[in-house]
């Protein structure tokens, strides 16, 4: 019986080491530096690069981190220092609730709301999408982070006469910060390789273009563009795309164990 | 609650206790917001259809007529095969991991596996065009079909074309897989000591120990974290869309080709070009979040009870 589980353990890894190794080979070999420089080209030229949708990935995180690393922050600050509350039960609750979402329905509300009112696709509109996503992750983790900080430290800041937000802000927050550096890295990690809801609110553009309020590439997008093409040429790109995406993210979820050395680790969210 | 404040609350604190409060509250209201403008996009596919919505397996962009049943059917199929699939695999990773790996390499496994969830899903579908699909046609099928003879039974007849909702549903269990495997890790983590040292003291094996004393006991957190997967399953999008062959069609046989919800809004919204099409789309956004809604907190709810039986 200590067998079974042992081969369920090494079941459960194959299909990592098949994917991580297909996705070295295939990608590497059609990596160059092109890749990072050039703008994809039109079927039939060979070359070609993911310039633009490299820019569009960094700009679609730089837009989701700046809504939604204060908002989960905030919110999280306010589930620990409130904790017992109905309020805060509620909120704690629905914060689950809103991170078990599908990311594609978080694309057609984002569609409804942003995109088909204002009458064209956006880089906003995406990187809201992708926030909204970010938000729960932050809220809960910023949460468990904060409730780990010893409640003599707050103590003290307050019996030295600090007022409230600046004990919440400069010891507590601060203390609690490598654990929330760990949380934003998670939570950008997981939204970088996101492809769903940005269908429905960059959707992609062959295009140079950095306006927040244009239609923009993102990595994941032309990935799949080019997976489901049927040109080889595309089809290669699409490897190193992968590869390259993948690296991104385990690349920020390998600093954010580092940030913690594994202390605060643990798995899932 | 909090110590004694001589001055009352000062400016700051007042701005400081504003902001958070509504940070916090902005959670509640977006997920409202999600559904209203979920449900307002979808009104017009659901008034017009009704309840043949979800039942008509009719789905005609030129007509007008949208029924959304195989898409549903779809959904649940290869949910349940994926974690038909994943949970006995996650389970005895889960009990490898907590009970009977050697301590340098639980660390290293439970990462692995942690990585698995890291992978974005259009990765796994690239994968799964490329790789999974190929095999499945030239190997897995035909092995299914006439070596183990069951292409008699409905489940395993018809032409092996590689998109299929077996596809779907082995790419789902991948996927899957990492979610169940780490609540079932801490739900067996979260079971007392002493049950187990009652269960060895009784002269229970270690396995006899863990089949009747320490998985019993972790059931319903076991189940809640199986429903968290179910959760992820039904919602998935990209890799599903990539692999499961885009049909409109209800068939008993796991090479059939398919569709979920999810990939068939993926796949159709950029190409539907009247009102009531996308609206029929939204509509089956709304029966989607419905669903993942109430499976989650199911869900959290399970494992929400273990922990708090763990705790007192």
């Amino acid at each position: 019986m200590v067998g079974l589980t042992v081969v369920a353990a090494i079941f459960a890894t194959l299909p990592l080491v098949l994917i991580l190794g297909l996705l070295i080979q295939k990608g590497a070999s059609s990596l160059s530096w092109d890749f990072f420089t050039a703008m994809p080209k039109p079927v039939g030229e060979t070359g070609g690069g993911m310039a633009n949708a490299m820019m569009g990935t960094l700009m679609l995180i730089g837009i989701a981190s700046s809504i939604g690393l204060p908002v989960g922050i905030g919110a999280g600050l306010y589930l620990a220092e409130h904790r017992g509350t109905k309020i805060a039960f509620v909120v704690r609750f629905l914060s689950d609730v809103l991170n078990g979402l599908p990311s594609i329905v978080v694309g057609i509300f984002a569609w409804q709301f942003l995109v088909r009112p204002i009458g064209h696709f956006s880089a906003l509109a995406g990187g809201i999408a992708l926030a909204a996503m970010m938000i729960p992750l932050v809220t809960r983790a910023t949460e468990e982070m904060i409730h780990l900080v010893p409640s003599s430290l707050r103590e003290a800041a307050l019996a030295l006469g600090y007022p409230r937000w600046r004990t919440s802000l400069t010891v507590v927050l601060r203390t609690a910060l490598p654990g929330i550096v760990t949380a934003a890295l998670v939570a950008v990690a997981r939204i970088a390789g996101e492809t769903a809801p940005l269908l429905f609110t960059a959707f992609g553009n062959q295009f140079w273009s950095t306006s927040v309020n244009e239609p923009i590439s993102a990595l994941p997008i032309q990935i799949f563009t080019y997976a489901i093409s049927p040109y080889d040429e595309w089809h290669s790109l699409a490897w190193a795309g992968a590869l390259v995406l993948l690296a991104l993210v385990l690349v920020i979820s390998l600093i954010a164990r580092f940030v913690t050395r594994s202390r605060f680790s643990g798995g899932h969210d | 609650m909090s110590p004694t404040q001589l001055h009352g609350a000062s400016l700051g604190d007042r701005i400081y206790r504003f902001t958070t409060t509504a940070f916090a509250l902005s959670i509640p209201l977006l997920l409202v917001l999600i559904g209203v403008e979920v449900l307002v996009a979808a009104w017009p596919a659901l008034t017009a259809f009704k309840l043949s919505f979800l039942t008509s397996s009719r789905w005609d962009a030129v007509e007008g007529v949208f029924g959304a049943a195989p898409a549903i059917y779809g959904t649940l199929v290869s949910s349940a095969l994926a974690l038909a699939i994943a949970t006995p695999l996650a389970v005895g990773v889960a009990i490898f991991l907590s009970e009977f790996a050697p301590p340098w390499l639980r660390t290293p496994v439970a990462f692995l596996i942690d990585l698995l969830a890291a992978i974005p899903s259009v990765v796994y579908g690239l994968w799964g065009i490329f790789v999974l699909v190929p095999a499945l046609r030239e190997y897995v099928m035909p092995f299914l079909a006439d070596r183990l003879h069951l292409a008699n039974t409905p489940f395993f007849s018809g032409p092996a074309y590689g998109p299929s909702m077996l596809a779907a549903g082995l790419i789902l269990a991948i996927m899957v897989l990492p979610y169940i495997s780490a609540v079932t890790r801490e739900v067996l983590m979260a079971v007392p000591r002493a049950q187990r040292e009652a269960a060895l003291a009784l002269g229970a094996t270690r396995w006899e120990m863990i089949w009747g004393a320490v998985l019993p006991y972790a059931s319903s957190g076991i189940v809640g974290g199986i429903i968290l997967g179910l959760g992820r399953a039904l919602g998935e999008t990209m890799a599903v869309t990539m692999v499961i062959g885009n049909r409109h069609e209800i068939a008993a046989s796991l090479f059939a080709p398919g569709y979920t919800m999810a990939s068939l809004i993926a796949n159709e919204f950029s190409e539907a070009t009247n009102d009531l099409h996308l609206s029929a789309l939204m509509a089956v956004g709304a029966v989607l979040l419905l669903v993942t809604v109430v499976v989650n907190a199911i869900a959290r709810w399970l494992v929400w009870r273990v922990q708090r039986q763990a705790k007192s």
